[in-house]
């Protein structure tokens, strides 16, 4: 699967990596619901670190759609906690 | 990946291909579509532009701050061999505040330095991506009906696109930084305006408004320690300082 470090570019992860991921990322948000900042940078290190260890970094010619698109990487917790609460990175319209 | 229902990426992959949807579908038309895309690249560089003059306003405000951290030292040890304690601690406490705004700008340049590396490498990026596509659309035109040519290019154009939303969220997210930096910078500039960083010496011996603040900045331990030290150096060097407290010294500040 093709997945894209908004800010940064497209990987092509394995594809049983998504498990991981998704796992990774459902903790992470829950982290933020509860308001444990350091739990979620911990959980936040890990998905990137999953996708820039496992995945391969794409040609940047490669004219392809992200199936999964993480946010930039130096979000802070306000922007994440922004991102469930309605005024996120892109502000809903 | 239907199977991924994490919410971190789906949030922001849902956004980003809502601003997809907004804008207009580069499929449309071939042509027109690397038109398009082109007009885009060059805002892109514009937005590395406006960080570039951010960081070069910000390092000249550094420049100004490093005079006037001179500028103050000067007129603390000025003030100190005149007898003028008060004065000196005045200067001081200015020049710590002034030293604490010197290292956040130098924070911000250096935030503002890897902001900018980072998007000259998505323009990179995109600029790939935009002459691929329009290779791929001579290819297309070439080679399939009108029909067919649509779905071909469906995909490659999502692609930029993607791409292009990326990079547009990446310099929206650098202009809300710099807006907060020059914001921050505004309210130093005022204070500077009001208060009297311009000749310390004019002071009389009533405390101002920016004294008040200065003090209740609690740079209070520093200034000591400088003072003390400055006290040592202006009082062993010169032999003849006058004393404390009393406003002997008449003549005009020695450099």
């Amino acid at each position: 699967m093709i997945v894209r470090i908004a800010g940064e570019g497209q990987f092509q992860v394995p594809d049983e990596d998504g498990e991981r991921l998704n796992q990774l990322d459902n903790r992470a948000v829950s982290a933020v619901e509860a308001g444990d900042e350091t739990g979620f940078h911990e959980l936040w290190t890990q998905m990137l670190e999953l996708v820039t260890t496992d995945g391969n970094a794409l040609p940047d010619d490669e004219l392809v759609e992200s199936d999964v698109i993480l946010p930039p990487r130096d979000i802070s917790f306000e922007e994440a906690r922004g991102e469930f609460t309605g005024e996120g990175l892109i502000p809903d319209e | 990946m239907p199977g991924l229902a994490g919410r971190m990426s789906t949030v922001i992959k849902a956004k980003i291909s809502k601003l997809l949807d907004r804008a207009e579908d580069p499929g449309e038309s071939l042509d027109y579509g690397y038109q398009k895309q082109v007009e885009l690249l060059q805002n892109v560089k514009k937005g590395v532009a406006d960080v570039v003059t951010s960081k070069k306003r910000l390092q000249m405000q550094s420049q100004k701050y490093e005079q006037q951290v001179v500028k103050l030292d000067t007129q603390a040890r000025q003030a100190l061999s005149q007898g003028r304690e008060d004065l000196a601690r005045a200067a001081l406490e200015r020049k710590t505040v002034i030293q604490g705004e010197l290292q956040s700008l130098d924070t911000q340049v250096k935030e503002l330095e890897s902001q900018q590396e980072q998007l000259t490498e998505n323009e990179k990026k995109l600029r790939s991506k935009v002459e691929a596509f329009r290779t791929k659309k001579e290819v297309i035109k070439a080679q399939y009906s009108a029909a067919e040519a649509q779905v071909q290019i469906s995909e490659a154009a999502h692609g930029v696109g993607e791409q292009m939303a990326d990079v547009g969220l990446a310099i929206q997210r650098a202009e809300d930084k710099t807006e907060q930096m020059r914001a921050r910078a505004g309210a130093v500039e005022e204070l500077e305006a009001a208060g009297t960083f311009e000749d310390i010496t004019q002071l009389g011996e009533g405390q101002d408004d920016i004294d008040r603040e200065l003090a209740q900045l609690g740079a209070g331990a520093q200034v000591d320690d400088e003072l003390a030290k400055m006290k040592a150096e202006v009082g062993g060097g010169g032999g003849d300082a006058p004393a404390l407290g009393e406003g002997g010294g008449k003549e005009g500040p020695q450099t």
